[in-house]
């Protein structure tokens, strides 16, 4: 597991600095263990991305978060509050979609959100109207306000769904696959609204099965795989926790595998007699260093190249690859 | 937002007390009598009294002595056809739109999936039961009512109308038979009570709506067979239907008033009973849907 310094900090002083902390969060159904031993430290201000493949468990982690489900075992604080003891005065200031937007078919877009707003104990009446119309506008679904849900493309509920995230204003944002069935300019526009969410200081905690997704926009994130928690940290954290490699273009292989070998390096044995030379770099010696032991030693350097893995190959390494969705 | 503190004023500002729900109430039954569906059973219930007069007017050959009660005592007075009506719909067409409204009130919105965001709002599992319990006894009392008042304004149209002879033999006037038309309809509202509770706990079991409808008016109608097999005579005091019919006693001078108390004790124990089912299993339910 790779912890960043966020994840390593734990303890009730860190407890006002962290939107979500876990500990030993466990979820069972029946004999199956869907969620095991999750620690997650989301800090505060950040845009935290929620990374696994189907069926890892995020939905179900967030729907404990979220007091729709309890926990098995462990511990869950949100916003500094003990989940699901303080759950009516931690979700008010909690916008969420939850594993796709639920609505009234025949009720208007407006009106599924004046209803679900009116459940807010918390929500004053009489801005409802405004805060309403206000973000359809944010989502772009002005014009759509009055027709009924029934006649919404997927896109258009999605934006619904997230609409109804922003009814009030909101110290933490929870979405759930927030681009599934969007556009790509749907896509887009979400990526940019969470950034001016970020940029007003909510903290946003966004799951997602796409890692190109987390990438643009997170400064945090987390990967799950099988319920575990197998990496957390920040973005740059995680980058640097892949391997790093050396690739040299030569036509002098053998002789070039000869010095990254005393370098203590390991090249293995080129495979197919073609022109590179590659070896995973250790911390002890500077790229430069190798150049100029190649060349000391003769080798026609044509090419030379310090390859980090992308957050992609991490992506693949902790959580497999392919469609298999892990029991 | 020009405002240094965004959340302190306009549109952020946020109640400093919870409100009791009297909001989120009318939300509810806004919804409810939104949807088709609610008006559609209310005209359902509307046309039993309807059809009844008017086959009533066309076959109004004499008495023949047969039939459900009341249905004699329309020809002679159009006042009663409200009560026929609810004597025929209180066994069948009442528990079915009941059954339809109760059982639908915790799975129908598992099914939409806006259960989980009415949680997260958060509305709070105690105050969705109790708000889901209200609208359907306000559907109770509205059914009764449509009923009640269709019957007696068809009954004014297509027949006599005067002063009402009751089972006592007294004879009381048309205010004093309205009045106690609209007792019987509170009667028969009361008398869903229990089935709305046992309808509501229902719909905490399932995600599928039409299971939970299904299964609460089939309790109804089980109830009622139940009730009418001396086999299981002990059992018939304890049966949510057992007072269903005996409203008739609000036709005589003075009121009795006895059986009214007899049936709504019972109710109050389903609805305790059943609440408290409900509140266990969705107190502590897992939202998966």
């Amino acid at each position: 597991m790779i912890d960043g310094s966020v994840a390593g900090s734990t303890g009730p002083a860190h407890a006002s600095g962290l939107a979500i902390e876990t500990t030993a969060l466990t979820k069972r159904f029946g004999r199956q263990t869907v969620v095991d031993d999750l620690a997650l430290s989301v800090p505060r201000g950040s845009v935290f991305g929620f990374l696994g493949p189907n069926g890892s468990g995020k939905t179900t982690t967030i729907r404990m978060l979220l007091g729709l489900a309890q926990a098995s075992d462990g511990e869950i604080s949100v916003l500094g509050e003990r989940m699901p003891q303080r759950l009516g005065s931690v979700l008010p200031r909690v916008g969420a979609l939850i594993e796709g937007p639920g609505f009234y078919p025949f009720l208007s877009g407006s009106a599924n959100l004046r209803r679900l707003d009116s459940a807010d104990g918390f929500a004053p009446n009489g801005t409802r109207s405004a805060r309403v119309s206000r973000a359809l506008d944010t989502v772009g679904l002005g014009h759509a306000a009055d027709k009924k849900v029934r006649a919404y493309s997927l896109g258009m509920k999605q934006r619904l769904g997230i609409a109804n995230a922003l009814l009030a204003p909101r110290d933490l944002i929870v979405l759930d696959e927030p681009t599934n069935g969007l556009d790509p300019q749907g896509t887009r526009e979400v990526r940019s609204l969470i950034r001016s969410l970020a940029d007003e200081g909510t903290t946003v905690f966004v799951s997602s099965h796409l890692l190109a997704e987390i990438e643009q926009m997170c400064t945090h994130a987390a990967v799950m795989r099988a319920g575990k928690l197998v990496a957390q940290g920040t973005l740059d954290e995680l980058r640097s926790a892949g391997t790093t490699r050396v690739i040299v273009t030569t036509p002098d292989a053998d002789a070039a595998a000869r010095v990254l070998r005393t370098l203590g390096l390991d090249p293995g044995h080129p495979d197919a007699p073609g022109p590179a030379v590659t070896a995973t770099l250790s911390e002890s010696i500077e790229p430069e260093d190798i150049v100029a032991a190649l060349v000391a030693a003769g080798v026609r350097v044509r090419g030379f190249a310090v390859d980090h893995a992308s957050l992609e190959d991490l992506f693949v390494a902790l959580t497999g690859e392919g469609f298999d969705v892990v029991q | 937002m020009s405002s240094s503190d965004p959340r302190a004023s306009g549109l952020n500002a946020r109640r400093t007390t919870r409100s009791l729900g009297a909001g989120f109430f009318a939300s509810e039954l806004a919804v409810l009598f939104r949807r088709r569906r609610t008006w559609a059973m209310l005209l359902a219930l509307a046309a039993v009294p309807i059809l009844i007069a008017v086959a009533v007017r066309i076959s109004s050959s004499g008495s023949s002595g047969r039939g459900p009660a009341f249905i004699d005592s329309i020809t002679q007075n159009g006042l009663f056809v409200g009560i026929a009506g609810l004597t025929i719909a209180i066994p069948l067409f009442l528990p079915l739109t009941v059954g339809v409204v109760a059982g639908d009130s915790i799975a129908g919105e598992a099914n939409t999936a806006t259960l989980r965001y009415l949680l997260v709002s958060p509305v709070g599992r105690i105050r969705l039961l109790v708000v889901k319990y209200l609208a359907a006894v306000v559907f109770c009392l509205a059914a009764a009512l449509t009923l009640s008042i269709a019957g007696i304004l068809i009954g004014i149209a297509l027949f006599p109308v005067g002063p009402v002879t009751l089972l006592s033999g007294d004879t009381v006037g048309i205010g004093d038979s309205l009045v106690r038309s609209l007792l019987i309809a509170l009667y028969a509202t009361v008398s869903l009570l229990g089935l709305s509770a046992v309808g509501l706990f229902i719909s905490t079991l399932t995600d599928a709506p039409v299971g939970a409808m299904a299964a609460t008016v089939v309790l109804s109608i089980v109830a009622q067979v139940l009730d009418s097999l001396s086999q299981t005579e002990w059992l018939h005091p304890w049966l949510f239907s057992h007072y269903w019919l005996g409203f008739a006693d609000l036709l005589r001078q003075p009121i009795e008033w006895s059986s009214f108390g007899q049936n709504a004790l019972l109710q109050l124990g389903y609805v305790v009973v059943f609440g408290a089912l409900a509140y266990g299993r969705f107190s502590s339910k897992d939202i998966l849907s």
